[in-house]
Parts: structure tokens; C-alpha cells; sequence
């Protein structure tokens, strides 16, 4: 284990859903600065509900969750909005306004940082524009500026969600299932903007993924979920071959993907 | 198994459809006598109907000037109150979305005023308003502003209630606040059912404020009630052909932008 400074910390966190459904059983993890991690499990193992749990998305039932040392379990209004601010988020279906410009939606990524009415009058500084079409270039889809979302490709539109998520100046990204729906081409593409917004940029990154080889691939550190609990924790070095037997009930795992 | 069967009694006699022809007889003849309707002065009133008619097929076109103003007046009102009354409809349709307002108390509340507001019947209001703020336009605009409210606060909260939540997510998670999460994320996703909304209730408003000028709501329908009380018929056939031309270019030209729309 190599040391490093807790971003994320996870402690003795239970979520039961108001039906009864446990979605987390008792979850202690820590995440550290500049961290890949990879989250995997079966559908329902309680990967989505880990990941809305960091940026309260949804509520848990008990135990403690800090971002950079703070609470977001206890914090409210203008204190929650900051946490949240620094913590972007994409998902599987994307999420954007698909009537909206693509520059809009890049904008809607920067509310945060400003007070309600200014946005609501359209104020967004020049600076904010400029670095909107300078994120949309990273993503390689500089073209498309003023293109409507619903004109894009799934892949295109999952990389003006990323775009989007860089406007908050994040420390951490989480991705829920950001290939889900994808073909294999653009989920390459996908999963190479993750690596280098944390190889370049140094934020941290929790994705979920159904795949393992591509969690091989890609992660610093694998977590594995199962039932709601956290069964496995390693390293990528120490990854073995054999290990996510366990996660995946003893199922090939590779038939679990298709 | 193939072969045609014979028609039953009943089928054969159309005896259904008979017996619902006796029943809805009886209830026209019930329905007549108990509310006083006496079918033979309708009948008698149909000569002095037509007496008007034939007054009015001889229109007095010196008159087509001084309806123009009252036209305009007429679609300004419609304007007007339909604009402000859908304006003020967007907070409460938001505050009515099940999706949007998860507290029951509040969307409770709100749903109960809606609903309370479109069961006041428009010329009623129309009656109100004259009585409070005097005969002229303005009772017309709140008439027409508050039919508005009800109408298309309802249809824009069940829009609004169908919208994807992804984006309301998104917003969230990125810090927005609850304004900016339906500023950004919501109202974007049902702009064009607000647009259509509001050019189908301008319709129906048009046609409304020209009868609620016969209540002294200002507009066209003064002219109506002004030629009608002088038996001027003649005049008549002029707001009534103004009217009708105008409530067709209305719907027209509403339509069509309606079908861009879609
Ligand atoms: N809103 C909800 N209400 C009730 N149960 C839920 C809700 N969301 C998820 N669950 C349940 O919680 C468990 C974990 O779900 P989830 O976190 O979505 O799993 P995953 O993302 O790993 O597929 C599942 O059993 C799921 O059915
Ligand atoms: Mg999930």
C-alpha cells in the first residue's frame, strides 16, 4: 500500500433504501489524491449507490462520509452546494440537455460558482466562455461549440459530459457506468479522457464499470462490491487472474459483461 | 364452425338502437318541460331570426372604420392577458410537478388553488371585474389573465412532469442551486409545450374577449352589443364578419407556428 492524502473517506456507511433494499452493508474506504479506482460488482451490487452516496445525491442511513476532511453527510445549503462544486459527476446516459446548446450544457457545469440570479440573466464571464470551448477541445470536439446536444453521437454527447464536469475545477470524478452505452470504439475514447484528466490534471477518478479487463486496463486500484458490501481491495499490481471469481459469485465474469 | 348464423330478434330489429332512441326522446321531452323551454317560441322566433338575417345580408360598409380600433383592442386584450397570465403561471406549474416539489404540503397547496382557479367560469370573472375596475379593457385583461393562469399553469405542470430527470441530476450534483437546477435543466426540456400553450390559450382568448366586450370587458364585443341594442343589424353583419375574420387568421397563423413547433 502506498501511502498518500485522504480524499474520499467512507466510514461504517449503511444505505437502506426507504423499501427495505440494503444498498450499502457497512462500508469503510478510503480514497486517496490522484487515485484511478475502478469500481466493480454485479448489476445491483450497489456500485450507483456508493458513488451518489459521495456527493449526497442520495442520503445514507448511518455512518460517515468526508470529502478533503469534510462532512457531506451533515452539510447544508451554500456549504453542501461547495462540496458538491468540487466533486463532478457523469453517468451513463449522459444527463444533458438535449434542447440545449452543447456550450450551454458546458456552461450548466459552472452554476455553482456563481450566485442564482447572474446565471439565471446569462452572466457568465468571458473567461468562463472562453475556457467552455477550450474544454470541448480537450475532448477533441471543439466543432460542435454550438451544435443542439440531441444532434451529437452517444459518444460525443458522454464527451461534452465530461467537458461539462471540467468546469467545476473538480478534485474528484465520479463516472457511473460512462460506457454503458457506448460501442467499443468511442468507449476507448471515453475511458482515455478519464486517464488523462487524471494523469494530467491529478483529479482523483471513481468509476463504476461492468467490465473487469477494461478495469485492469484503466485503474490504479480495484474495489469490488458485492450485496451492498465491499469484498475486495486491491492494488492493480496485486491484481490476480483469478481474483474477481469471488465478486462475480463465481460466474465468468466475462459473460457477465455481454 | 364456418357457417353464417342467423340474426338474433334483437339484431334483426335493431332493437337497441330503437330503445336508445325512445330514451333519449323522453329525457329531451323531460328536460323540456321541467326547465320551462317551450319548443313552439323557438319556432316563432325563428321568423324574427331570420327577419334579422335578412337585415344583416345587406352589411353597411361605411362602418368596417370604426370596428378597426375595437379589433385591436380586442387582440391586445387577448395579448396581453394570455402573456401575463401564463407568465405568472411558470412558478406555480414548477411548484405543482410531482417530479419537482417532493413535499406534499407545498404541491398540495398549490394544486388546490389551480385546481380552485379554473373552476371560476370567465364570464363570471368577466362580471367581477367590470363591477371592481369599471366597464373598458381592463376587466377584460384580468378576465382573460387569470383563464390563462388556470389553464395553462395545469397543462405546463403535467408537461413538466413527463421532462428527463438526468439533467435535473446533473445540475445538482454539480452544485446548482434549486432555482438554477429548474432554470437550466427543467425549463429548457419544455420551452416549446410553453410556446404552444401559450399560442393555443391566445386562441381560445381571442375568441373569448370578443364576447366578453358584450359584458363591458372592452374590445370588439361593445360593438355587438352597441348595434345589436340599436337594431342595427346592419352594423351587426360587420362585427360579426370582423370577428370572424379575425378569429381565423388567428387560429391560422397559431397552427401553423404550433406544427413548427412540434
Ligand atoms: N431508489 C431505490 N429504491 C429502492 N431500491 C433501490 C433504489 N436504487 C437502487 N436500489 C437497490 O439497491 C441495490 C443497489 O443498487 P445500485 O446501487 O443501483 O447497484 P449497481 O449500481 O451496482 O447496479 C439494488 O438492489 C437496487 O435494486
Ligand atoms: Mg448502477
Amino acid at each position: 500500500m502506498q501511502e498518500g492524502t485522504p480524499i474520499i473517506e467512507f466510514n461504517d456507511v449503511n444505505k437502506v433504501y426507504p423499501n427495505g433494499t440494503v444498498g450499502l452493508d457497512n462500508i469503510n474506504l478510503t480514497i486517496n489524491k490522484g487515485e484511478f479506482v475502478v469500481i466493480v460488482g454485479l448489476s445491483g451490487a450497489g456500485k450507483s449507490t456508493l458513488l451518489r452516496a459521495a456527493n449526497r445525491l442520495h442520503d445514507v442511513s448511518s455512518g460517515e462520509i468526508l470529502i478533503d476532511g469534510q462532512s457531506i453527510v451533515t452539510a447544508k445549503g451554500k456549504q453542501l452546494r461547495e462540496v458538491r462544486r468540487n466533486i463532478a459527476m457523469i453517468f451513463q446516459n449522459f444527463n444533458l440537455v438535449k434542447r440545449s446548446t452543447v456550450e450551454k450544457n458546458i456552461l450548466n457545469g459552472r452554476v455553482g460558482y456563481y450566485p442564482t440570479w447572474k446565471t439565471i440573466f446569462g452572466l457568465f464571464s468571458a473567461a468562463d466562455k472562453q475556457q467552455a470551448a477550450a474544454n470541448l477541445q480537450r475532448v477533441n470536439l471543439g466543432e460542435k461549440l454550438y451544435s443542439r446536444a440531441d444532434e451529437l453521437s452517444g459518444g460525443q454527447q458522454q464527451r461534452v459530459a465530461i467537458a461539462r464536469a471540467l468546469m467545476q475545477e473538480p478534485k474528484i470524478m465520479l463516472a457511473d457506468e460512462p460506457i454503458a452505452s457506448l460501442d467499443p470504439r468511442t468507449t476507448v475514447m471515453v475511458m482515455d479522457d478519464l486517464k488523462k484528466l487524471n494523469e494530467e490534471l491529478g483529479i482523483t477518478v471513481v468509476v463504476n464499470l461492468h467490465s473487469v479487463s477494461l478495469a485492469k486496463q484503466y485503474a490504479s486500484r480495484v474495489v469490488g462490491l458485492r450485496a451492498g458490501k465491499l469484498v475486495y481491495d486491491k492494488q492493480i499490481g496485486d491484481v490476480q487472474d483469478g481474483d474477481f471469481d469471488e465478486i462475480y459469485d463465481g460466474k465468468n465474469q466475462e459473460v457477465k459483461e455481454a | 364452425m364456418n357457417t353464417i348464423p342467423k340474426k338474433s330478434f334483437a339484431q334483426k330489429w335493431h332493437i337497441k338502437a330503437l330503445v336508445w332512441t325512445a330514451i333519449v326522446l323522453a329525457l329531451f321531452i323531460a328536460s323540456c318541460a321541467m326547465t320551462g323551454v317551450d319548443v313552439g317560441a323557438f319556432l316563432t322566433g325563428f321568423n324574427q331570426f331570420m327577419q334579422i338575417f335578412y337585415e344583416m345580408l345587406k352589411p353597411d360598409w361605411s362602418y368596417v372604420p370604426f370596428t378597426i380600433k375595437p379589433i385591436i383592442q380586442t387582440i391586445q386584450m387577448a395579448l396581453i392577458g394570455t402573456l401575463v397570465g401564463s407568465i405568472i403561471a411558470v412558478p406555480f406549474a414548477v411548484l405543482a410537478a410531482r417530479n419537482i416539489v417532493t413535499n406534499t404540503v407545498i404541491r398540495g397547496t398549490i394544486r388546490f388553488i389551480l385546481n380552485l382557479v379554473r373552476t371560476l367560469p370567465d364570464l363570471m370573472l368577466a362580471a367581477v371585474f367590470v363591477a371592481v375596475v369599471g366597464i373598458g379593457p381592463m376587466a377584460g385583461v384580468l378576465t382573460l389573465a387569470i383563464f390563462s393562469f388556470g389553464m395553462i399553469s395545469k397543462l405546463f405542470y403535467e408537461a413538466i412532469e413527463t421532462i428527463d430527470m438526468g439533467p435535473i441530476e446533473a445540475l445538482t450534483a454539480a452544485g446548482a442551486t434549486k432555482t438554477q437546477v429548474v432554470w437550466f435543466a427543467v425549463l429548457p426540456q419544455v420551452y416549446n409545450h410553453f410556446l404552444s400553450y401559450f399560442l393555443y390559450t391566445f386562441e381560445i382568448n381571442v375568441r373569448a374577449s370578443t364576447i366578453l366586450g358584450y359584458l363591458g370587458a372592452g374590445g370588439i364585443g361593445e360593438l355587438l352589443q352597441r348595434s345589436l341594442g340599436q337594431f342595427r343589424y346592419d352594423r351587426t353583419a360587420i362585427v360579426v364578419i370582423g370577428t370572424f375574420i379575425v378569429v381565423v387568421v388567428v387560429d391560422t397563423l397559431s397552427n401553423q407556428l404550433r406544427e413548427r413547433l412540434q
